[in-house]
């Protein structure tokens, strides 16, 4: 470890610290020129095997690899920022952007975080609550279909992922029925959700719950018990409960080291305290758990799924879906036209030729927003990669004055030079897959 | 059987394009869809993604271009071997999209000139096809030497006198 | 104007007005007159409610007479536990936080920066949320630095996972974590100037140059003349 500064100077203000910190590009010339029988392998941040914009500088001794570094930050989107100028419903526009396999979940802790700022967490109707949970869900088995589906790619199997893809496209569909788009739908808000489920959309998602569990199986028959993809999964990538809790590692990975430890289970939020499922864990801690890890959450996801819709076809139905509260709620109760936009053509009457009060209120809500009394908040939910927090500061306007995504993939990505050094460098992309990162949710 | 040796040529190259795809963000997991089963782009002709720009026509730019990551684009669009071509996928690398701030290029034309933009947030997968069926129209259409220089110059007029977009109503 | 017959206004200075900030050209809302008040800083005042009080205790105990001075405010709001640590006493409270069995936050959820200009000689804060998987509770650790001089000591020993947050805040605030194995860049480029998410930085209109080309500001760009 070298000193925390290049160099500290007296100047006559104080004294100037100089933290520039070494250059990628001079580090790997160091590392080139001393060591003769190593090779510094470079791969990305534009490489088909890593995962999106990731790049790893790879120290390599024949085909071991002797030290990992990862470099991110090639897709920073400065969302953090961009929201602070904008009102807190357009705030769920920009973090559903972020984590883009998972967009659900980041609207959810997001939400979450506003209403606690608010205090209106326990005004939210159930059946609000019960769709996120059923939406979140969808969203998990989706992200889990693509994260094994591009792990079996990256390691050069096509049917993963053609299975994947496939199985997520159906996702997508009821996604699109229900919100109106296919990815970053937006649709979680602050106090509610933006429409109410379309009429049908219950048979859809019923349609969906008879069709998956057979291609969850399918995908199980295929890679459980396959010998080539044992062989590139098991005892690869090894990092034990006392690593993960060192470097601050949730999720599946967490979970495949034999913690059960899931938000939904121990601080439960959006009533799930209230469903009945399991926590699967598994104690082998290598990739191969992972990803017996996530094809057991996708199975109780179906099951949480069954609960929620049951939920919303019986004792919840015909409730609202935002919060009886006429400053926070969009103004309207957007309904799905047939034209697939959210727009409510009740409303727009009651407003353009009824109640001059009610457009003035539309139209402040609408351009200015609600205020959110100042303070701050941490709201996490567990999302499919982890834990995925949201601190949320506000100064009492009517824009965020800062919010700061915990995003799970950023905090579990450095686990790579934990779980690849001292490994082959075949087994890099599996252990990078295994942790699932996705680069919009590492660099926001 | 009549035809010119620009329109052979072009049909040559439309019909086998390989993409390299530049996925960044959102839109690259619809780029993926795209590859995917239900919307096939082996259709086309295209399902060989190029991993190595060497071997690659026409990269796919999906996603939003950071500034860190400008660079990089830039240089594997220079490795890319000629003709080459470029579509601009979503918003992001159309204009910047809704991310107006420090961090991201305001459009990928700052950087590589594009050929195809293509809007929607993300787009959808039809919409990528259908930009590829126009690009590949294109393609079919270019022409070479001194013909390509007069092509140049008439779309160029041919732009320059377009009206507004307003202005065109919706007659096609 | 008198005041008996209007509500009370609260007397806390003013912390912005206008909606978007903005000065000149972009607020188009009319809402231009918007006042906002900024909240008067508070501690919470014993009982904080729920397991807050045995955390607290435990806290105090756990760090003895010596370290008495490390806690300067209990902030208990909405739910959540914050304590604002002394800088100088930070690495020590966190590992109390993180080794002693009656109290076991050992997993941390990473450093949020905060910019607050406004506070004077408090401008720059970092927040650090833990998390006890042993005891299921949750607090916040908030440490503030001035903006003169923008040190904080590192907890990467403490928390190894800070080691990627400690470089995203200094990237994105300039707080120098003091012993932190290698402090540098982590999402913008090695060479960007500033810290872009402070709050005396522009949302856009940075030139950037890119070999030789300057890219101008969202206001100024591309006019179709
Ligand atoms: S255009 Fe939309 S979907 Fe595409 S990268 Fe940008 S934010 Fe993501």
């Amino acid at each position: 470890m070298s000193a925390p500064y290049e160099e500290i100077t007296d100047a006559t203000e104080g004294k100037v610290y100089t933290v520039s910190g070494n250059d990628w590009t001079e580090l790997v010339e160091t590392l080139t020129g001393q060591q003769d029988e190593q090779l510094v392998v470079n791969m990305g941040p534009q490489h088909p095997s890593t995962h999106g914009v990731l790049r790893l500088v790879l120290n390599l001794d024949g085909e071991t690899v002797t030290e990992a570094r990862t470099v991110i930050g090639y897709l920073h989107t400065g969302i953090e920022k961009n929201m602070e100028f904008r009102t807190w419903t357009q705030g769920t526009t920009f973090v559903t952007r972020m984590d883009y396999l998972a967009p659900i979940f980041n609207e959810t802790a997001y939400c979450l975080g506003v209403e606690k700022l608010l205090g209106i967490t326990d005004r939210v109707p159930e059946r609000a609550q019960a769709i996120r949970v059923m939406m979140m869900e969808l969203t998990r088995i989706s992200s889990h279909m693509v994260a094994i589906g591009t792990f079996g790619m990256e390691l050069g199997a096509t049917t993963p992922f053609l299975f994947g893809s496939r199985e997520r496209e159906m996702v997508l569909d009821v996604m699109e029925y229900i919100t109106g788009l296919r990815m970053n739908m937006a649709y979680i808000r602050p106090g509610g959700v933006s429409v109410d489920l379309p009429a049908g959309a219950v048979d859809k998602v019923g349609e969906l719950l008879k069709i998956m569990p057979q291609r969850i199986k399918d995908m199980r028959k295929m890679l459980d018990a396959n010998p080539v993809y044992l062989a590139r999964t098991k005892d690869v990538a090894y990092l034990d409960l006392t690593g993960c809790m060192a470097l601050g590692i949730t999720g599946p990975m967490l979970r495949a080291a034999g913690l059960p430890w899931d938000l939904r289970k121990s601080q439960p939020y959006c009533g799930y305290e209230t469903y009945e499922f399991d926590v699967p864990t598994e104690r082998t801690a290598d990739v191969y758990g992972r990803y017996l890890v996530r094809m057991a959450e996708m199975e109780q996801s179906l099951k949480i799924i069954e609960q929620a819709l049951d939920r919303l076809s019986g004792p919840l139905k015909g409730d609202r879906v935002m919060v009886d509260d006429k400053k926070i709620g969009w103004p309207a109760q957007l309904a799905l036209g047939p034209d697939g936009l959210g727009n409510s053509p009740d409303h727009i009457a009651h407003i353009m030729s009824g109640s001059m009060e009610a457009l003035i209120h539309h139209f402040k809500l609408v351009t200015e927003g609600f205020r959110v009394p100042a303070g701050q908040a941490f709201a996490s939910v567990e999302s499919p990669r982890g834990e995925l927090g949201a601190h949320v500061v506000s100064d009492g306007g009517t824009r965020p004055y800062r919010v700061h995504f915990r995003d799970p993939s950023f905090t579990n990505l450095q686990a790579v030079p934990a779980t690849c050094e001292g490994g082959m460098v075949a087994d890099v992309i599996s252990a990078v897959a295994s942790i699932d990162p996705v680069m919009g949710g590492v660099d926001r | 059987m009549l035809s010119t040796v620009e329109q052979v040529a072009g049909w040559a190259r439309k019909n086998s394009v390989w993409p390299a795809t530049f996925g960044l963000a959102c839109c690259a997991i619809e780029l993926m869809s795209t590859g995917g089963p239900k919307h096939d782009l082996a259709r086309f002709g295209m399902e060989r993604a190029s991993a190595s720009p060497r071997q690659a026509d026409l990269m796919i730019v999906a996603g939003r271009l950071s500034q860190k990551m400008a660079p990089v684009l830039r240089q594997i669009y220079d490795q890319m071997a000629e003709p080459k071509w470029v579509i601009a996928m979503g918003v992001c690398a159309s204009s910047g999209g809704m991310f107006n701030n420090y961090a991201i290029v305001q459009g990928v034309d700052h950087v590589v000139p594009v050929d195809i933009y293509l809007p929607g947030c993300p787009p959808r997968p039809e919409m990528l096809i259908d930009a590829i069926v126009k690009l590949h129209d294109k393609i079919q259409n270019t022409k070479f030497g001194a013909h390509r220089a007069k092509q140049i110059d008439e779309l160029e007029l041919q732009a320059l006198r377009a009206l507004p977009l307003i202005d065109q109503g919706s007659a096609k | 104007m008198s005041s008996d017959n209007l509500p009370g206004v609260p007397e806390e200075p003013i912390a912005r007005t206008g909606m978007f900030g903005a000065t000149g050209t972009g607020d188009t809302s009319g809402y231009g007159r918007l006042v906002v008040r900024r909240k008067p800083e508070l501690s919470t005042p014993r009982p904080y409610g729920g397991y807050f009080d045995t955390v607290a205790d435990e806290l105090e105990r756990a760090l003895g007479a010596e370290l008495a001075d490390a806690v300067e405010r209990v902030v208990v709001d909405r739910g959540e536990l914050t304590f604002h640590v002394r800088r100088e006493r930070l690495v020590e409270v966190a590992r109390t936080l993180r080794d002693d069995p009656a109290l076991r936050f050992e997993l941390s959820l990473g450093v949020s920066g905060v910019h607050y200009p406004h506070l004077e000689g408090e401008e720059l804060h970092a927040v650090i949320h833990l998390c006890s998987i042993t005891h299921n509770k949750r607090l916040r650790l908030e440490v503030s630095c001035p903006d003169a001089d923008p040190h904080i000591p590192s907890t990467v020993s403490v928390y190894p996972t800070h080691d990627w947050h400690e470089r995203e805040t200094w990237d994105f605030f300039g707080i120098v974590f003091d012993g932190h194995p290698a402090l540098t860049r982590i999402m913008m480029p090695d060479d960007w100037d500033g810290h872009p998410q402070r709050k005396d930085y522009p949302l856009g209109g940075i030139p950037v140059e890119y070999r030789g080309a300057e890219i101008p500001a969202p206001d100024q760009r591309r006019s179709y003349s």
